[in-house]
């Protein structure tokens, strides 16, 4: 792989976001070429069917080279592995073995215009005609939509029956008559985010994973990655970090000394505080990993590791914002400003913090659920919005 | 706790919280607190016969571990006693002990206190000074072919029932440790918020000590010194860690028992986020305490930067579940008669000793920083 140090910077500039994905595809090939894609994926997808500590060791090693880290989520860590999970033989050919030879990328189609957190009441709907299915609606908030191949898109199918029991996972291709992209503009100025409408799609019958109106079970698999990659405990990252922006990578330190506070006691306790978080987010990763292998943990608990993802990620925000003082938003430190705006990205995406929460106490801790209005009625008679 | 106890260590785990549960419940913990005495002699020599001054202690000096990973299995008892905010001297006692065994030597001191017939303990603070176990005021003048100690320690846990202080002095060769008699020295008790765990101040007013009170080397004690405070931290946080788990399984189960407006607390979304907090932060703690056990254990590169970052985060967070639990009892949760204050009491003692959580933050940078100019 290419040095890092050799790694043209102009990528990380969010303005730049396509030339950054087609280099990920581009390294993702010397990866596959070289035999080391897919460490723990088995090998007749394509992988090399080895054990997560094969990739663990991998990782290790892969420091200080250039990685192609922005395929790992969603593409491998949440969308491959869902597909490996829930997919035909087919599938799992196809799409995981086009994504670790650098050839695909996959995204999530799960939100929309009238609501993320409440995923199942989905309402872009596909309705069978003869052999194929026609695929009307919009997603939005999908990363990276016009630089990928492949969505797993979460639509409803049956209206008669209450929410989670009408959904499909399609495997949609991104770029077929019908599809329309439209980019979002991040207040960080990343047009990463995507809108999507679709006008009378047709998707064959083999594009629908797992079980027709079987949707929910596919989608919760996906919540299972999701939650699992973003709390940093997926088998199936290569490479570590998350192909962030410079200066969220940037170390502290560096940016304590750039503004002349490294001597400061007050600052070298904010890096000893990120410090700590950081050692105390990988030793939670570990400890949830052993609890679920174990069975002394309930299989919801990977929540814990999502919220502790994004707790250090906000703190080490503001830490930043602390340390830069006035230079971060006039001066030589202004990314670092500009980054905490963002601040709250990784505590939405993924799913919210709120949800996670909700998971943690109802499904970790037993309490009462939270009291749903949709419960067991017809989807067709929920109410939608406030009109 | 980990998760992947050995069936030994499951067993000892058992038999610990048994004995304890037995012996020291929390009303005789409010007990010990107006009597004479913290805690009775015979009993810790019964909790040492259990293992608890043995794990750090090789088989053939008479010690001996349930995993051989002796200190893994001394974190299991921490963990118990700061489920019952249990008294006696299991943190001074095994950090002098892993001392004398790591420097050779002191064979009768080691056998008296394995057996839990002797109590020794850790002079590390020094009046107005902060946590700087490395730079002692306390001075060691050579005298013929023994020494003479000057200065005072304070905050030496159960120096009123010690037999024996290791101190930590300034040598004209450089930092060395002694192990001192209790004859030898003045013990004046100070005030401690905790109701079992007891202080004192030491007053070593020109002390003559033989040769042979020095622990290891002359002049050498600095990576002991840094050891101890390894084994201090990991253990000290262990503890906490089993304060928290039982408070908040007693909150929990209180949020299902208390019912408003016809509900129970626990259905309430204001109150279910913390408590999805709290357990993560719970989770958390454990997890960060037995990765610096491990490393601690094994020795390893990381072991100072993983007890640091132990004990900046066990500290900051216990405290802070500790008192959000007093706010989630409501006005019962502010009484002596409840419960929980003994527990807080115990966790902010622990949260302010052997170096405060910005102090193990200031800890961390330096290592932070000098790894990165390295
Ligand atoms: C960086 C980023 C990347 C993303 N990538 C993708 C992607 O690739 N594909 C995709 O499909 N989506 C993606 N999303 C969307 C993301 O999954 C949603 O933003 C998220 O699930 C929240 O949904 P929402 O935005 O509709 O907020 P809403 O559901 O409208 O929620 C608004 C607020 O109300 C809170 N809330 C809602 N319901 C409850 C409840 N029951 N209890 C308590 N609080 C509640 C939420 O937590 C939130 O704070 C991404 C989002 C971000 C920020």
């Amino acid at each position: 792989m290419p040095r890092l140090e050799d790694r043209d910077p102009s990528l990380d500039d969010p303005e730049n976001d396509v030339a950054s994905w087609s280099r990920t595809k581009e390294l993702q090939k010397i990866l596959w070429n070289g035999g080391f894609a897919g460490i723990a994926f088995p090998s007749a997808y394509g992988g090399l069917g080895l054990t997560p500590e094969h990739q663990h060791a991998f990782n290790r090693e892969s420091q200080g080279y250039e990685m192609p880290l922005r395929i790992n989520v969603p593409t491998l860590a949440i969308c491959a592995a869902t597909v490996l999970d829930m997919g035909s033989e087919q599938q799992k050919r196809d799409r995981i073995g086009g994504a670790l030879r650098g050839d695909e990328l996959m995204v999530q189609f799960l939100s929309e215009p009238r609501g993320g957190s409440d995923l199942a009441g989905v309402t872009t709907r596909a309705e069978r005609d003869g052999d194929v299915w026609i695929l009307n609606g919009a997603k939005i908030w999908s990363s990276g939509a016009y630089a990928a191949d492949y969505g797993l898109c979460l639509v409803r199918t049956d209206w008669s029956v209450p929410k989670h029991a009408g959904l499909t996972m399609f495997l949609v291709p991104v770029h077929t008559p019908g599809i329309t992209i439209r980019r979002i503009r991040q207040v960080n100025g990343s047009t990463e985010f995507c809108e999507e409408f679709f006008d009378d799609v047709m998707l064959p019958a083999d594009s629908v994973v797992g079980e027709v109106n079987g949707g929910w079970a596919v989608a919760s698999r996906q919540l299972y990655w999701e939650r699992t990659s973003m709390g940093g405990g997926s088998p199936y990252v290569s490479g570590w970090g998350r192909g962030i922006p410079a200066a969220a990578a940037r170390s502290l330190a560096g940016l304590a000394r750039s503004v002349g506070r490294l001597d400061d006691v007050a600052v070298r306790e904010l890096i000893g505080e990120s410090r700590a978080n950081h050692l105390v987010q990988s030793a939670l990763v570990r400890r949830v990993t052993i609890g679920l292998t174990t069975g002394a943990l309930p299989g919801p608990s990977a929540s814990m590791t999502r919220l502790m993802h994004a707790e250090t990620d906000w703190r080490d925000s503001d830490i930043r914002v602390d340390i830069a003082g006035s230079a971060a938003v006039t001066g030589a430190t202004g990314e670092v400003g500009e980054l905490s705006l963002n601040r709250q990205a990784g505590s939405l995406g993924g799913g919210s913090t709120e949800m996670a929460r909700n998971v943690i106490s109802e499904r970790v801790l037993g309490m009462p659920r939270e009291f749903a209005a949709d419960r067991d009625v017809p989807f067709k008679d929920v109410k939608q919005g406030r009109a | 706790m980990d998760f992947d106890l050995t069936p030994d260590q499951k067993l000892f785990r058992e038999t610990t919280r048994k004995f304890l549960e037995s012996e020291v419940s929390l009303e005789k913990v409010r007990e010990l607190s107006t009597g004479p005495e913290s805690f009775d002699r015979a009993w810790w020599a019964r909790g040492a016969e259990l293992g608890w001054t043995a794990l750090l202690v090789p088989e053939d000096q008479g010690g001996g571990s349930v995993s051989d990973a002796g200190l893994l299995d001394l974190l299991i008892v921490a963990e118990e006693m700061g489920r019952l905010v249990s008294p006696g001297p299991l943190l001074p006692v095994n950090v002098v002990l892993s001392a004398l065994v790591d420097a050779g030597g002191h064979d009768d001191s080691v056998g008296s206190l394995l057996a839990g017939e002797a109590v020794a303990t850790w002079a590390v603070y020094e009046p107005g000074g902060g946590w700087a176990p490395s730079a002692p005021g306390v001075t060691a003048t050579p005298d013929g072919d023994g020494w003479v100690l000057s200065g005072v320690k304070d905050r030496v846990e159960s120096a009123d029932q010690a037999d024996l202080f290791l101190v930590t002095a300034a040598a004209p060769e450089g930092l060395t440790q002694f192990l001192v008699p209790r004859d030898a020295v003045t013990v004046e008790p100070t005030t401690s918020l905790d109701l079992v765990r007891r202080f004192g101040a030491v007053r070593l007013d020109d002390v003559t000590v033989p040769a042979s009170a020095v622990v290891g080397t002359v002049g050498q004690a600095g990576e002991s010194v840094a050891r101890q405070q390894q084994v201090a931290g990991v253990l000290q946080a262990a503890e906490t860690a089993g304060a928290v788990d039982r408070v908040l399984e007693f909150t929990i189960a209180w949020a299902f028992d208390r019912y408003s407006f016809g509900r129970p607390l626990a259905s309430y979304q204001a109150l279910k986020h913390r408590f999805a907090d709290m357990k993560t932060w719970t989770e958390a703690i454990h997890g960060i305490v037995s990765d610096a056990g491990s490393a601690v254990q094994n020795r390893a590169d990381d072991a100072a930067e993983l007890v640091a970052a132990a004990g900046a985060y066990v500290g900051e967070k216990s405290t802070a579940i500790i008192q959000d639990c007093v706010q989630l009892h409501g006005g019962i949760g502010v009484t002596w008669e409840h419960d929980l204050h003994l527990y807080l009491r115990r966790a902010t003692v622990n949260r302010a000793l052997y170096g405060t959580p910005s102090d193990h933050r200031r800890a961390l940078a330096d290592i932070v920083i000098s790894r990165e100019a390295a």
